[in-house]
């Protein structure tokens, strides 16, 4: 148990100590595009991917980093990805917003806001069809979830049973506008009554709720009773993007009574209370600090991508296929 | 060599026929679209839901941009869905998850993921079905870097590319149209797959090339029927795939007739990617490019209305005329 939270608050300082350097790239100019920090949501990220198992699918959103390191992305490449470097996950090619890592069935995050649920959607009809008992984790914010993708893919999947949780990071704001601005209801989570499907909305700053949710969605989905929608209730303690930092819009004592519940400190403050040694997590932080000082080193040693920009527009048909198919062509002469 | 044995098949059971055909050859084919409980909207499906059953025939809510969606990441994890949009029109609802998603995913993800997806869907006017049922908007998906646009003609073609789209490792937009479903006409057995990005040429001929597709490739034989007599001769090239276009066989008819017009039953931008890229290989040759193409109108429902919007057979004669002169 306690190991379990300590790997937690590991994973979250890695995910919040590579943004912050992603924030320090940014800066520097060193990064394409823009990038949406999700510092502050750690805890999301952290728990959800936790509940689950490596097999299964991550869909994600343009605030992806997060899920990409919890998920076991290596912080090197991302970092790449992210200064355009060939060493990148797409080689430069996606950008922050547009990053898959297949080796971990990392399915992407997502340039268009509620784009991911069709997608994920789909990825999860593949593991019903074939029994593999995978089950999809599918990211979006509460400015998704006014989407029509939200409500489309939401009944499909109820109807399908599909082995999907959706997972609602709703940090209260759609870019610059307050969420309760422009959502019908104060909680995403209702929604899942219209679907026919159990709707949860959790404390998403504690770690160990966010999983302990995760888990009882996830394996409801894996042992067939389908689709749950579970909304996160969390803040990001920086902008929408690096184009803000998000005081414009934003009370400033809103800000400082979301801070008080940092999952990561509070998680800290929690450990030491359960008696881990300070010295341990001391440790965790500096090998933490050091292995994203050395990721920034490898990323920004690796040259810009720039041969590549018109290659795999189209994918080559495979050999393999081609053979399989000479045969199901003679098959299909029977008729 | 033996000719290959051919039979008389419509459009419609060519498509059937290969539908069915990849079904049962591999289980990773499966359908997603509305109402396939008739065989859809057009009957296209057949009988494929009673034979292959709910879990390989996948009967969507009217949501098309989601059930494209969910074709796409279907297509990412290993199936290979065939996506049907009940009218052309309608694809306007689903360009996010073919244009941002579909399209982009296998660039994007540098390579590690790809998309193979067909997306059916019937194009074109002559039914009087009105301004939101009539539309072709392919030019619109012609212009999207990695998507394949195809768009027969015949049965043959329409079963041949349709077995090709199916085993194409990318997102392939089949446009079939809805006059051609039940011509008939003579399809090789076993329906082989017919390349795509190879235009056909149909008929030949020295002063005139006529490039076109879908419905209006028949028109432009007739055109040719009726010039030919008044000493015109056309050469009719059906293009077939739409993107990527295939040029060698357009600028090799157009560097012989230097005249070239191009029919389609859309806007006209179709033909202007065509016209465009001869004139481009054109050089101090030069020569004459003329469009037909429907007007820049809704299309109208009542049938006198709608011939003066969609070209008729008049409009590509027309078209073939005012390419000879000067």
């Amino acid at each position: 148990m306690k190991d379990e939270l300590i790997g937690y608050y590991r994973q979250m300082l890695r995910i919040r100590k590579c943004e912050e350097k992603i924030g320090w790239l940014f800066s520097r100019g060193l990064t394409m595009g823009t990038a949406h920090l999700s510092i502050g949501q750690e805890a999301s990220a952290v728990g959800v991917i936790a509940a689950s198992r490596p097999e299964d699918y991550v869909v994600s959103t343009h605030r992806g980093h997060g899920h990409l390191i919890a998920k076991g992305a290596d912080p090197a490449r991302l970092i790449a990805e992210i200064c355009g470097r060939e060493t990148g996950f797409c080689r430069g090619k996606g950008g922050s917003q547009h990053i898959a890592v297949k080796e971990i069935n990392f399915l992407g995050t997502n340039g268009i806001t509620g784009g991911g649920i069709p997608v994920a959607t789909g990825a999860a009809l593949t593991a019903k069809y074939r029994r593999t008992g995978q089950v999809v984790l599918c990211f979006f914010g509460d400015g998704a979830a006014n989407q029509g993708t939200f409500h489309e893919s939401l009944n499909m999947a109820s109807v399908w049973k599909l082995p999907i949780v959706y997972v609602c990071e709703n940090n209260g704001y759609a870019m610059f506008t307050p969420s309760c601005d422009v959502t019908s209801v104060r909680d995403v989570a209702v929604r899942a009554a219209a679907y026919g499907m159990p709707g949860v909305t959790a404390d998403g700053m504690d770690v160990r709720v966010v999983r302990d949710v995760a888990a009882v969605a996830i394996n409801r989905a894996r042992s067939g009773g389908g689709p749950t929608l579970l909304e996160l209730k969390t803040y990001r303690f920086c902008g929408h993007s690096k184009s803000d930092n998000g005081t414009k819009y934003r009370p400033r004592e809103e800000i400082e009574e979301w801070s008080r519940r940092d999952p990561i400190a509070n998680l800290r403050r929690d450990l030491l209370e359960m008696g881990v040694p300070e010295m341990l997590l001391i440790d965790i932080e500096r090998e933490v600090q050091q292995e994203m000082d050395l990721a920034v080193e490898h990323a920004l040693a690796a040259r810009y991508a720039e041969e590549e920009a018109l290659e795999g527009v189209y994918a080559a048909a495979e050999p393999a296929t081609s053979a399989r198919r000479i045969g199901v062509l003679t098959g299909a002469a029977r008729w | 060599m033996v000719a290959p044995a051919t039979m008389e098949m419509s459009y419609k059971d060519a498509l059937y026929e290969v539908l069915r055909s990849e079904m049962e050859a591999d289980d990773s084919v499966v359908l997603i679209g509305e109402d396939f409980a008739n065989g859809g909207a057009f009957g296209v499906a057949g009988d494929l839901l009673e034979r292959f059953g709910p879990e390989r025939v996948i009967r969507t809510p009217i949501s098309e941009n989601s059930y494209v969606g969910v074709g796409v990441g279907a297509a990412m994890t290993g199936l290979r869905p065939v996506v049907e949009i009940m009218f052309m029109d309608f694809i306007t609802l689903a360009m996010d998850q073919l244009v941002n998603h579909a399209a982009k995913i296998h660039y994007m993800y540098a390579g590690q993921y790809s998309v193979p997806i067909v997306v059916r869907t019937p194009a074109g006017a002559g039914r009087g079905y009105g301004a939101s049922h009539s539309q072709s908007l392919e030019s619109w998906l012609i212009q999207v870097p990695g998507l394949k646009v195809v768009a027969p003609s015949s049965p043959a073609d329409a079963g041949g590319l349709l077995r090709s789209a199916i085993w194409d490792p990318n997102p392939v937009v089949f446009i079939e149209n809805k006059l051609l479903y039940p011509k008939k006409g003579p399809v090789p057995e076993g329906i082989p797959p017919v390349p795509l990005g190879t235009a056909k040429v149909l008929r030949r001929g020295e002063d005139v090339t006529i490039a076109t597709y879908g419905r209006m490739v028949e028109h432009a034989l007739e055109a040719a029927a009726v010039l030919e007599p008044e000493g015109v001769s056309c050469e009719v090239i059906d293009l077939r795939t739409l993107k990527p276009l295939d040029v060698t066989t357009l600028s090799r008819s157009f560097g012989r007739t230097r005249r070239l017009v191009c029919v389609e039953e859309g806007t006209g931008g179709v033909g202007a990617e065509v016209c465009s890229r001869l004139a481009e290989t054109a050089g101090a040759l030069g020569g004459r490019m003329v469009r037909v193409a429907a007007k820049d109108s809704p299309i109208p429902s009542a049938g006198p209305l709608e011939a003066r919007v969609v070209p008729q057979l008049e409009d590509i004669i027309e078209g073939c005329l005012s390419s000879l002169e000067g």
